[in-house]
């Protein structure tokens, strides 16, 4: 028996599967972007690049390719360039699409396909590749333009443009401090063995050398590595606050100053090993929370989604301007797919425009000339003429940027547990330092200040600073083994402390933008078409969505439109009269059936229906179900056709806000917090920026982390999504293991303040016991973590 | 047993040339990129002749 097997087929270029390849010789590939790029690759000897990872390529399926002109305009192209002069510049490109090895030999290798290029270097981690090339034989516009046909488009925006090469070097110090520490950490230990090992009486020349020599040692370690602690607790003490730092700082201050006092007087040897060890600890903390996810980016705002510069009439000629000297009055041209720089007027010739990005409404808008336009839509088709009305930082979109949610950081108002702890816990030390004091006071005047200091050194609670950075820091990296990359290992905190959760719609709780629209029954191509033309005349979303669904170009004449409105709409194409609608429209009743099927009839003979789906993300249903009452809310910008689709995913007693402006999204949340609960905003799109930046955790969706996400708390994977429950009740676990971590740790300092404040603290106790401690507690978190998260996440996955 | 004394230096002087060492190495921004130059080592240059051969694979 025959039976005909669909086969879908890899493309050679992307490995991306298609059922309808284009061949070439031997090779399938998914597209024709596909297949120019390996007939590039191919013609100049490249095809290295497939051997080194297979299918390495980028699917250049969905891809529209922009236009870089506007690079060689003199003012840009110095704002991109880090290097100018006659025979060799040098840019960086932000390229968010590299992903393999491949990537980084074919960058590389650029000068193979283009002779003026001298040299490119990747930096991986950082997603950017930096070109040295000759001005004389290749421009900046060229170069962008072969990436992008390589499939590899740089992100060119003026903020990629206004930052350039700050970041590294800030992050560096805090690995000088380190490292100086841990230097002076290992060898203050290993000159302090012979004191503990105990030096003869004859060798009385040595003696005094090590503890000098620990002193020399110390130094940089107080003075350099420890610093950064010092600046910290004065400049809180000066908001007269008390955080971590405060005890910290104290407490390193007294281990060094009793240290001091005992090598010079030539009372002991001091406690510099644990003096070096404490600070060499603490750093390991901050540089293990300091991590960070370099390729992705938290902070991007409407600047990385607007073009860097638009094509601007001066005179007769169309000359690349910078999008801030955009003036009032202003004619501007844009191209296919290119973004609306400010609000402005349509000049001449109707255009469509999609603010899927802007208001999350998935249609293209269509505008007549002298309509408005609104920053942040994207010209659909042909060139058209703007004349700009307000300027880019006026308007309409970009003014959400000047609410202020984003002035206020949320880190500055939120306190930390960790913050909360220590300050209860100085209070304890200081009342006990005083009880000491005075005790030894009268007891032994002679050794009072001995023990006070003893007491403040152990006091300092290393343990307690170690055990929220490798909490927070391990689960971080737990998160980012899963996809969920947060910004800062304080976000974990925030979460933990979540209890309502507001989604957006389109693009989160739904993939992409287009609905699936099935067909059943029976229609020929031309039926199709005159369908197409039917549902073309009408404005209803649900006309638009067959209407797009149906492929060709509809030729036939219609007339007696009518719209029947909330039944459907009929007319006369061909002589034939074709209804689409409703199935009570169509003159049949059928229970069950929301707006989402769409009936045709032709000829009062019903042919069949379209199924329209709203393509929603798997396990969403039983991820909202464990949520339970943490859901609050759906705020989408889209009209609410999809509504008994959202209603049916996530229950009655959600509320569903349609038909809501960036601004709205924004208050809601804010209204939300003003009656006291802690919201997390899941969103993926420009228009949900305020939201995310007024949520107590942003949560950016999306489905490439190199793609553009608003600036947010955390970029979520739209895989992971339906696991996001179990994210919340991980960040939960993870303040249980800290507060445990706290526990080990008093537990600790309850030892050595008793013996510090009877007076029975040597240094070597202090060597033995100070470090314990640390590693009892970074052990203890980093398992529990670990464990935690093994048991939680994995029976998701089941 | 003033020996030690120098021996100590000695060893001292070494470490600390390893600290200056480590130090000018991250400053020079070699641990900026920890993925690239590793793999960037393996890639070679392969001359000519080999063209048809590649482009079939």
């Amino acid at each position: 028996m025959p039976t005909v097997v669909i086969e879908t087929v890899k493309c050679f270029h992307c490995g991306e599967e298609s059922e309808e390849p284009i061949y070439l010789n031997d090779k399938a590939f998914c597209c024709d972007g596909c297949k120019t790029v390996f007939e590039i690759l191919n013609s100049n000897d490249l095809c290295e690049y497939y051997r080194i990872e297979g299918y390495s390529g980028t699917s250049l399926r969905n891809v529209q390719r922009g236009s870089f002109a506007y690079l060689d305009a003199a003012d840009v192209r110095s704002k991109v360039l880090s290097f100018e002069s006659d025979n060799l510049s040098r840019a960086t490109f932000h390229v968010p699409s590299i992903h393999c090895v491949s990537c980084i030999w074919l960058l590389e290798n650029l000068r193979k396909l283009n002779a003026g290029i001298l040299k490119g270097e990747v930096v991986f981690g950082r997603r950017t590749v930096t070109m040295d090339f000759d001005p004389s034989k290749v421009t900046l516009a060229q170069i962008a333009d072969l990436l992008s046909s390589l499939g590899y488009a740089p992100v060119i925006s003026i903020e990629s443009s206004e930052k350039k090469t700050q970041k590294p070097a800030s992050d560096r110090t805090l690995l000088y401090r380190l490292a100086i520490a841990g230097f002076c950490f290992g060898n203050i230990m290993l000159f302090s063995f012979p004191e503990y090992l105990g030096i003869d009486e004859h060798d009385k020349i040595l003696k005094p050398v090590f503890p000098w020599l620990n002193l020399a040692l110390s130094i940089p370690v107080f003075f350099y590595s420890a610093s950064i602690y010092f600046t910290a607790a004065l400049a809180t003490f000066r908001q007269k606050q008390i955080n971590i730092d405060v005890p910290i700082a104290v407490g390193l201050l007294a281990l060094f100053a009793r240290s001091s006092y005992d090598i010079i007087t030539g009372f002991g040897p001091g406690y510099l090993d644990s003096f070096a060890g404490l600070v060499f600890f603490l750093l390991i903390g901050r540089w293990f929370q300091s991590k960070t996810y370099e390729g992705l980016a938290f902070d991007r705002d409407f600047k990385s989604y607007f073009p860097l510069a638009v094509s601007r009439l001066s005179g007769e000629q169309w000359t690349p301007v910078i999008i801030y000297d955009l003036r009032k009055g202003d004619v501007i041209r844009l191209r296919n797919m290119e973004i609306v720089p400010a609000d402005s007027i349509l000049r001449e010739a109707e255009a469509y425009f999609d603010y899927s990005f802007v208001t999350g409404e998935a249609r293209p808008v269509k505008v007549k000339v002298g309509g408005r336009v609104f920053a942040g839509g994207r010209l659909i088709g042909k060139p058209a003429d703007l004349i700009i009305e307000k300027e880019t930082s006026q308007s309409q979109l970009t003014s959400l940027w000047n609410n202020e949610a984003f002035r206020k950081t949320n880190e500055s108002s939120y306190q930390k547990l960790i913050d909360r702890v220590a300050r209860r816990f100085t209070w304890i030390v200081i009342v006990l330092a005083i009880a000491t004091a005075i005790y030894w006071y009268f007891y032994s005047p002679s050794e009072m200040w001995l023990v006070l200091t003893s007491v403040l050194i152990v006091a300092c609670p290393c343990a307690l600073a170690l055990a929220a950075p490798f909490t927070y820091g391990s689960m971080q990296r737990v998160f980012g083994r899963n996809s969920f990359y947060l910004k800062n290992a304080d976000v974990i905190e925030r979460l933990a402390s979540i209890d309502s959760v507001v989604f957006d719609k389109t693009g989160t709780v739904t993939y992409g933008k287009l609905p699936v629209v099935e067909f059943s029954g029976k229609m020929t191509e031309g039926e199709l078409l005159d369908v197409k033309m039917l549902t073309n005349c009408s404005t209803h979303p649900l006309s638009g969505i067959v209407s797009r669904s149906i492929v060709g170009q509809p030729e036939s004449t219609i007339s007696d439109f009518k719209e029947i409105p909330g039944k459907g709409i009929q007319a006369t194409i061909n002589g034939s009269q074709v209804k689409v609608g409703s199935a009570q429209f169509l003159g049949f009743f059928q229970v069950d059936l929301d707006n989402s099927y769409v009936f045709v009839g032709i000829n009062n003979e019903v042919r069949g229906y379209f199924k329209i789906r709203t393509n929603t993300r798997p396990h969403l249903k039983t991820m909202l179900a464990r949520l339970g009452s943490k859901c609050v809310a759906l705020v989408s910008g889209d009209n609410c056709s999809d509504k008994s689709a959202m209603k049916a995913l996530f229950g009655p007693a959600i509320l569903l806000r349609f038909d809501q402006s960036p601004h709205d999204k924004l208050e809601f949340v804010m209204d939300l917090q003003l009656s006291g609960k802690k919201v997390m905003m899941v969103g993926d799109g420009l228009n949900d920026s305020g939201a995310l930046q007024q949520s107590d955790v942003g949560v950016a969706v999306s489905d490439d982390s190199g793609v553009f996400s608003p600036a947010c708390d955390g970029i979520l994977d739209g895989k992971r999504l339906g696991q996001l429950d179990k994210f919340l009740s991980l960040a939960r676990y993870s303040s249980v293991i800290l507060k445990v971590a706290f526990g080990i740790s008093f537990f600790y300092n309850a030892i050595t303040l008793s013996l510090a404040a009877s007076g029975h603290l040597t240094p070597l106790l202090a060597a033995i016991l100070m470090p314990i401690s640390s590693i009892s507690v970074v052990g203890f978190s980093s398992f529990a973590v670990n464990w935690v998260a093994g048991r939680v996440i994995d029976n998701q996955i089941n | 047993m003033a020996i030690i004394i120098i021996l100590i230096s000695i060893s001292l002087l070494i470490a600390i040339g390893f600290l200056v060492s480590f130090i000018w190495n991250l400053r020079s921004g070699q641990y900026d990129d920890t993925y690239s130059p590793s793999v960037r080592m393996l890639f070679e240059d392969k001359p000519k002749k080999k063209v048809t051969k590649d482009s079939k694979k």
